[in-house]
């Protein structure tokens, strides 16, 4: 059974003009549709305005859908009530960009790693103790740490407790939102292997959000390109990357630096920039910076359909 | 004669805790028109280094306790302030600054603001800037001068390819896009016919698409226009990508200065080497460097990555190596560099 | 721990100001508590003296008398009391009242919150002393009529203040991650919103206090409060009207009292705020 699925989800922002009124509106997600599987590292990844972090809240309950169905663990969670989606958390965790600041700074760690505890669970001091004491362990952190305050430890350290904090929870699925941007190249590197070894210690399953191609080519077994709300392409990474299909796809591979090889930035070839958000092109939304575009791109909205070893939403695939 | 040396630099910051060292005896040097890559993670003084030359350290809290900065022969640590301010900075040295959106006034047009600076930085002024006792905003600005400026504007925008240049001077900053904005600042950086060029991250904030764009547009502008360009970054990527040399910082010291193909094909710092290998590849290994970047106030002595270098021994951890050239312009500070001799 | 205390002492008392505000309410509340000790002549309170009437200040009664014969040094003492009842009790019911609207209209948004602050405009809107003015004409004068008029217009400050600082502070990612471990609402508002902007409220009641201090003289003056003989300052400041510039002591004596406690809060208000808010990005940073 896939543990998170998603169905034609829709996000759109109202776009308010005078008086309140609705002028339009941002799609910023518009039908997205997929399905992890169980163990995996399910990469999104796209450049700013897609979608991607928009996705990852709206699954999280973070952001209202406007239309479609995500489904966990055979329930369907978009329409719940607050009480019952506030339980689903319990196994579908979000990590932010940097989990330390998602530590309240006027708590000590010791009381924020027992808060998500004592919301869901009925264990006594002694057996939360004891869970929050092995799952230190498995961050690296001392015991020590409990009494500090998030300020009076390194931003290395507090980034250990934010992902000690949802680990207590044991959960299924955990979202992780940019987990390196900003991150020096060598500390990304150690981020990187603890995400590795958590998912191995707690047999997690990620859904990992980043407009670095290096990090999700690294630690993705499957990769879903969004541009402006879609998905343009998915599919195995290692697909993705060699044999590109979907143009937008080539264009970012083509933009990753090749140390040693060819420089890609002598000939680049995507021009311009996306459109508004606000105001889509008619048709085929990569349309106005694709070489290839013909009248059936304006036309006709191309549909994510099956091509082994993925899918690609293109008229004129690679 | 070299465009710009930068000789022993050394300088620091008075902070609460103490004095941090920020800058230890760093050394560079870049040519007419060529692309230097000034590499290092957070930390490790590159931007501070830029400021220095450029001028606008802080002035109650910065401290140079050592070296030259010589820009065209002549030193501009001792420089009069005054002369610095109307014929190098924002003339002869121009800046690019990593956040495009910060740097522009949110109330005026870019159009306004464009114009403002080749008020007093045009190639065509004929008087220095600031020379007249007049304040800024009453001071002449000659109209067969401005129709020129606004003319050389226009072509600039259009060569660095943004769209319909006319409109954009009318827009305000807010709505204009980062790939757009910063397109704007390598144009005002290049406004003023400048020598140099410094562009600090220029490309950090941006998408991997633009970023792409953007560094091509920066390498090209720099070729046909013989401007030097030194590019500060912590993406070994795009060093790579457009630069002509690399220096690597750590920690405030400079550890190792190469052509960039020999850079990337044969490191010799353990630093670089170690830096080179986090880069996540395809099949996913990629080590990290363990420890942590010292603190500045009190720094390690001798090399600063000692403690985080497993070839570290005595030597390391008494004096600074001293600059070991390996030939063809590969030059190492490391006393136990890789492939190395000692 | 205890270091951690005396440590935050010592940084507070650099604050030559806001220790000054801290000493001045001490002496409030010392006078207040142990007025009964403290004054020369207790039962002046309520008993008269006519023939003492206007005794200007000398050996035996420090402060001179007021047209009653009264000791002014005793009444002010007692006096104490009742300013310290009207600003606890008004500005408390403000907070308890307007603190919690403040919260729910902040965490929630939408419709209610803006119903919750159109509410609370319009009892700003409504003057504190015209209403206490209508209140002691329905009710009659008496300070619990002052209380009521006070704290009824007085909640939506820090209706409005918490309002402010819960809307901001619900962008906060801490916040947004303790909604994502799936805290419910009240958790969230109460365990992780009130500490995080309880220094505002605090400096907010400090000047609060002093400010209603000053209003609840006022309408002392304007006879709305308690009916003599209680010991309330402005009412002794209207009572010693008729009797100037001859009887100085008399309306000089509550005037100086209410302003050192006026001013009191104020210092404190002040010192408090730079003494919470520094601290926590202080802290921050000190890695």
């Amino acid at each position: 059974m896939t543990p998170l699925s998603v169905r034609d989800l829709k996000v759109h922002f109202a776009v308010r003009g005078p008086f309140n009124r609705r002028i339009g509106s941002i799609k910023a997600v518009d039908g997205v549709s997929f399905d992890l599987m169980p163990g995996e590292v399910f990469g999104l990844v796209g450049e700013s305005g897609c979608g991607k972090s928009t996705l990852g809240k709206a699954i999280m309950g973070i952001h209202e859908p406007t239309a479609g169905e995500i489904w966990f663990e055979g329930q369907r969670i978009d329409a719940l009530a607050p009480a019952a989606r506030r339980a689903v958390r319990k196994s579908l965790q979000y990590a932010y960009q940097d989990p330390g600041a998602s530590l309240d700074p006027r708590w000590k760690i010791g009381s924020s790693l027992h808060e998500p505890l004592l919301i869901h669970t009925d264990l006594d001091q002694a057996a939360r103790e004891k869970r929050i004491s092995s799952i230190l362990e498995a961050v690296g952190l001392p015991d020590t740490h409990l009494d500090l305050y998030p300020h009076e430890i390194s931003g290395g350290q507090q980034r250990r407790v934010g992902l000690a904090r949802i680990l207590t929870l044991a959960p299924k699925v955990v979202i992780l939102d940019e987990p390196t941007s900003g991150l020096d190249v060598s500390v990304q590197a150690t981020v990187l292997s603890l995400f590795r070894s958590l998912r191995e210690t707690f047999d997690l399953t990620y859904v990992l959000i980043s407009h670095d191609l290096a990090v999700i080519r690294t630690m993705c077994s499957r990769v879903a390109v969004m541009y402006l709300g879609r998905i343009v392409e998915s599919g195995p990474t290692e697909a993705i990357f060699d044999r590109p299909r979907h143009p937008y796809t080539r264009s970012l591979v083509a933009a990753i630096p090749r140390i040693g090889g060819a420089r890609v930035t002598r000939n680049f070839w995507l021009q311009g920039e996306p459109p508004d958000p606000g105001n889509l092109p008619s048709g085929c939304r990569f349309r106005t910076r694709c070489p290839k575009a013909t009248d059936l791109c304006a036309r006709e909205e191309p549909v994510l359909s099956t091509l082994a070893p993925g899918s690609v939403a293109c008229h004129y695939p690679e | 004669m070299t465009l710009l040396a930068v000789e022993d630099l050394s300088l620091g910051f008075a902070t609460e805790a103490g004095f941090a060292s920020v800058l230890d005896r760093v050394s560079l040097s870049i040519e007419r028109g060529q692309v230097l890559g000034l590499v290092g993670e957070s930390g490790c003084g590159k931007t501070t280094l830029a400021r220095a030359i450029l001028g606008v350290l802080p002035r109650e809290t910065a401290r140079i306790t050592g070296g030259r900065v010589l820009f065209r022969g002549a030193d501009l640590l001792t420089a009069d302030p005054a002369s610095i301010n109307q014929t190098i900075r924002g003339r002869a040295i121009t800046f690019v600054p990593q956040d495009p959106f910060t740097s522009f006034n949110p109330v005026f047009t870019v159009g306004d603001q464009i114009m403002e600076i080749l008020k007093w930085k045009s190639p065509r002024a004929s008087e220095p800037a600031g020379h007249g006792w007049l304040p800024a905003v009453v001071s002449r600005y000659p109209a067969d001068r401005k129709r020129a400026d606004l003319d050389a504007v226009l072509e600039l925008l259009d060569t660095v390819q943004l769209p319909r240049p006319k409109q954009m001077l009318r827009k305000y900053p807010h709505e204009l896009s980062g790939g757009q904005r910063q397109r704007l600042m390598i144009a005002m950086a290049l406004l003023p016919g400048p020598d140099l060029v410094i562009a600090d991250e220029p490309t950090t904030a941006l998408d991997v698409t633009i970023q792409a764009q953007i560094l091509g547009l920066i390498r090209r502008l720099a070729t046909e226009r013989n401007v030097a360009v030194l590019l500060t970054t912590h993406d070994l990527g795009a060093a790579y990508e457009i630069c002509d040399a690399v220096n690597v910082m750590y920690a405030g010291q400079d550890v190792e200065s190469a052509p960039v193909d020999r850079f990337f094909a044969a490191p010799a710092h353990p630093y670089t080497t170690k830096l080179l290998a986090s880069l996540p590849d395809a099949s996913g290994t990629a080590s990290g460097i363990p420890g942590e970047v010292p603190g500045l106030i009190t720094p390690p002595g001798g090399c600063r990555f000692h403690p985080r270098c497993e070839r570290a021994d005595g030597p390391c951890r008494d004096a600074r190596p001293p600059v070991d050239q390996l030939g063809g312009g590969h030059w190492v500070r490391c006393y136990h560099p890789h492939g190395g001799i000692r | 721990m205890m270091g951690g205390w005396r440590r935050e002492l010592d940084r507070f008392t650099r604050d030559r100001a806001a220790t000054l505000g801290l000493a001045l309410l001490l002496v409030l509340v010392v006078a207040a508590v142990f007025a009964p000790i403290l004054s020369p002549f207790p039962g002046d309170v309520a008993t008269f003296h006519t023939a003492n009437r206007l005794r200007s200040p000398d050996a035996v009664n420090w402060l001179g008398t007021d047209r009653m014969g009264s000791d002014l040094l005793s009444r002010i003492l007692f006096g104490a009391r009742i300013t310290i009842t009207i600003a606890v009790v008004a500005v408390g019911s403000a907070v308890v009242v307007g603190v919690p609207i403040g919260l729910v209209a902040g965490y929630y948004g939408g419709w209610p919150s803006n119903l919750l602050m159109r509410v609370s405009d319009i009892f700003l809107a409504v003057p504190q002393i015209v209403l206490a003015i209508a209140i002691a004409q329905t009710l009659g004068p008496s300070i619990e009529n002052v209380i009521l008029a006070l704290s009824i217009t007085y909640w939506p400050f820090w209706a409005r203040l918490v309002f402010a600082e819960t809307r901001s502070l619900k962008n906060e990612v801490f916040i947004e991650s303790a909604i994502a471990l799936g805290a419910s609402p009240l958790r969230v508002m109460t365990l992780h919103v009130l500490p995080n902007i309880a220094s505002a409220i605090i400096v907010r009641t400090s000047i609060g206090m002093g400010a209603t201090i000053l209003t609840a003289a006022a309408l002392g003056f304007l006879g709305l409060g308690a009916p003599p003989p209680t010991p309330e300052w402005g009412r002794m400041i209207a009572e010693s009207r008729e009797f100037l510039p001859e009887a100085w002591w008399y309306a000089t004596v509550p005037g100086v009292a209410i302003f050192m406690v006026v001013m009191g809060f104020n210092l404190l208000g002040d010192g408090l705020r730079d003494f919470l808010d520094p601290r926590i990005r202080r802290g921050a940073g000190a890695k």
